[in-house]
């Protein structure tokens, strides 16, 4: 180059192009995805959505407290939900992560992308699609709400354990191979002891999770909370929407504080 | 004692004394016998939905793309649109909250509003969320964008401010000392350090965004999930089925490519 830049700029001439440019693109997809989104869009529901927040909100408004004793019981359904559900969840989890995981899985050309699939299939699917399904084939009740859970979490607690199994320190796992160990206690000795702090974190972080979304999976029929609130939301009772509303945000908290204090506990 | 011992046991991890381990295991025990009493199982209904489960596992095997695709094909285009533009829009509001919400470039009032406005974003359920939105907005996508647009902002403004406020303070201290206004710092100085993690966050969440929309569309906020809500509440379990695996697939492509992306940009 033969002469200096007299002043300092942040970028290249050719990086700002190129910045301007991916800038156009994102804008131009951003108006064709707004154009074909609101194709069908009845606007005046729109202008009207602020008299609509208006309305409901006034009559949602003081929350009927005498609601609370009859929720009691939907709520311990709910608790009961995701802990067996999370129970569930871990026992079919682990042999996946463990058939996952690059080191320990048998066969990394058959096995592992099976495990890797199972993961990615469980992790795809909410929650409350799985409900919906398990409401249609097992009838409304619990037992649809915990095997929903149950799956949903393969895929959550697999992916974070695989990628613990995979981290794991492999100098320990040669001294206790060299001892002339077995398979199973090279795994028992040498690798659960490692990925068992991150293994309890994982567990308690995904009934944190699971709270939240057992609270709602009555919606679609799977019993708890969620079941009263579609009873309250379908007969526009909406104080006792309210109050649902509080007891889940309520559950939420209380199981995040729970899921902190022991996950501090245990890392 | 009398002599060393002769074989070795592990010793136990997490919880070391013995009477809590105890306590621990019956307390455990206590809770699934309650628990699992509290699960009411009803065989005579299980077995009748016993052929309902073949069908859907069959239909999950021969999925049927063609005879509702063009549902399938509208639902798709609603949600893809859907998650585009709702987390654009999500992550251009959850810019300044992001900034607001770094206790070291903030001042205090600003980065409580801020803390506020995610806590409140955090703690809502997405579909609880949508309900109130399709009750005031009317069916549709429109609704799910707003529902996707909101749940954005708490997770997208969290993970940034938490970015923020891990930068390297030398580099910001260096922009300071030039006697940059705070605009300056924040461009100068914060920007460069964040932007590959901004950038990253945005297409995870953008995968995110579209699982969402395929649950919002169950409360009638439009997209793929109110196409699979039709085909369940139909019994056609092919084309829920084949539904369900256009949504793994998009997924697995969109996890592929962006984590591929994320690489290219780092």
């Amino acid at each position: 180059m033969s002469t200096f830049p007299q002043t300092w700029t942040f970028r290249s001439p050719r990086a700002r192009l190129a910045l301007w440019f991916g800038w156009l693109c994102l804008v131009a997809l951003f108006v064709y995805c707004w154009q074909v989104m609101t194709a069908n869009t009845i606007w005046a529901f729109i202008w009207d959505a602020p008299r609509q927040a208006a309305d409901i909100g006034g009559r949602m408004m003081p929350p009927r407290l005498s609601y609370l004793p009859e929720l009691l019981v939907p709520l311990w359904d709910t608790l009961n939900m995701a802990t067996l559900g999370t129970l569930l969840g871990v026992i079919l989890a682990v042999p996946v992560a463990f058939l996952a995981a690059r080191n320990t899985s048998p066969s990394l050309l058959f096995l592992r992308p099976v495990a890797l699939f199972i993961i990615v299939a469980s992790r795809s699917i909410n929650s409350l699609i799985w409900a919906l399904l398990l409401v249609a084939i097992l009838g409304p009740g619990l037992l649809a709400g915990i095997i929903a859970i149950g799956l949903r979490s393969i895929g959550f607690i697999g992916k974070l354990l695989y990628e613990a199994i995979e981290e794991t320190d492999i100098r320990q796992i040669e001294a206790v191979t060299a001892t002339g160990a077995s398979a199973a206690q090279v795994l028992t000795y040498g690798i659960v002891p490692q990925i068992m702090p991150a293994f309890w974190g994982i567990t308690v972080f995904r009934w944190d999770i699971n709270i939240r979304e057992s609270a709602i999976l009555g919606l679609v029929g799977a019993g708890g909370l969620g079941l009263k609130l579609q009873a309250s939301l379908n007969t526009l009772a909406w104080p006792q929407v309210t109050m649902i509303l509080l007891l889940i945000l309520l559950t939420v908290v209380a199981s995040e504080w729970v899921s902190a204090r022991v996950r501090a506990a245990i890392i | 004692m009398s002599g060393y011992p002769t074989t070795w046991r592990r010793p136990p991890q997490i919880v070391t004394d013995r009477r809590w381990r105890i306590a621990l295991s019956v307390a455990v025990l206590a809770y699934l016998v309650i628990g699992m009493g509290s699960v009411e199982v009803n065989w005579a209904r299980m077995i009748e939905g016993g052929e309902r489960g073949l069908r859907f596992i069959n239909g999950f095997l021969q999925p049927d793309f063609t005879s509702r695709w063009r549902d399938i094909s509208n639902g798709l285009i609603e949600s893809l649109t859907m998650t585009l533009t709702s987390t654009v829009v999500g992550v251009a509001i959850s810019v300044p909250i992001g900034i607001g919400a770094a206790r070291n470039i903030a001042p205090p009032w600003i980065y409580y509003i801020c803390r506020s406005i995610i806590a409140v974003s955090r703690a809502l359920q997405e579909v609880i969320i949508a309900i109130f939105l399709v009750a005031m907005f009317g069916f549709g996508p429109f609704a799910g964008f707003l529902t996707l647009s909101f749940a954005t902002i708490g997770f997208i403004a969290k993970l940034l401010a938490e970015d923020i406020e891990d930068i390297d303070e030398a580099q910001a201290e260096a922009i300071r000392a030039t006697g940059a206004s705070w605009l300056q710092l924040v461009h100068y100085g914060v920007q460069p350090q964040v932007m590959p993690r901004l950038i990253g966050l945005s297409l995870y969440r953008l995968d995110i965004n579209f699982r969402e929309s395929a649950v919002i569309g169950i409360v009638g906020a439009g997209g793929i999930g109110a196409t699979l809500n039709t085909a369940i509440d139909r019994y056609e379990y092919d084309s829920a089925g084949a539904i369900l695996l256009v949504v793994i697939a998009i997924v697995m492509v969109a996890e592929y490519s962006s984590s591929y992306l994320r690489k290219f940009l780092q």
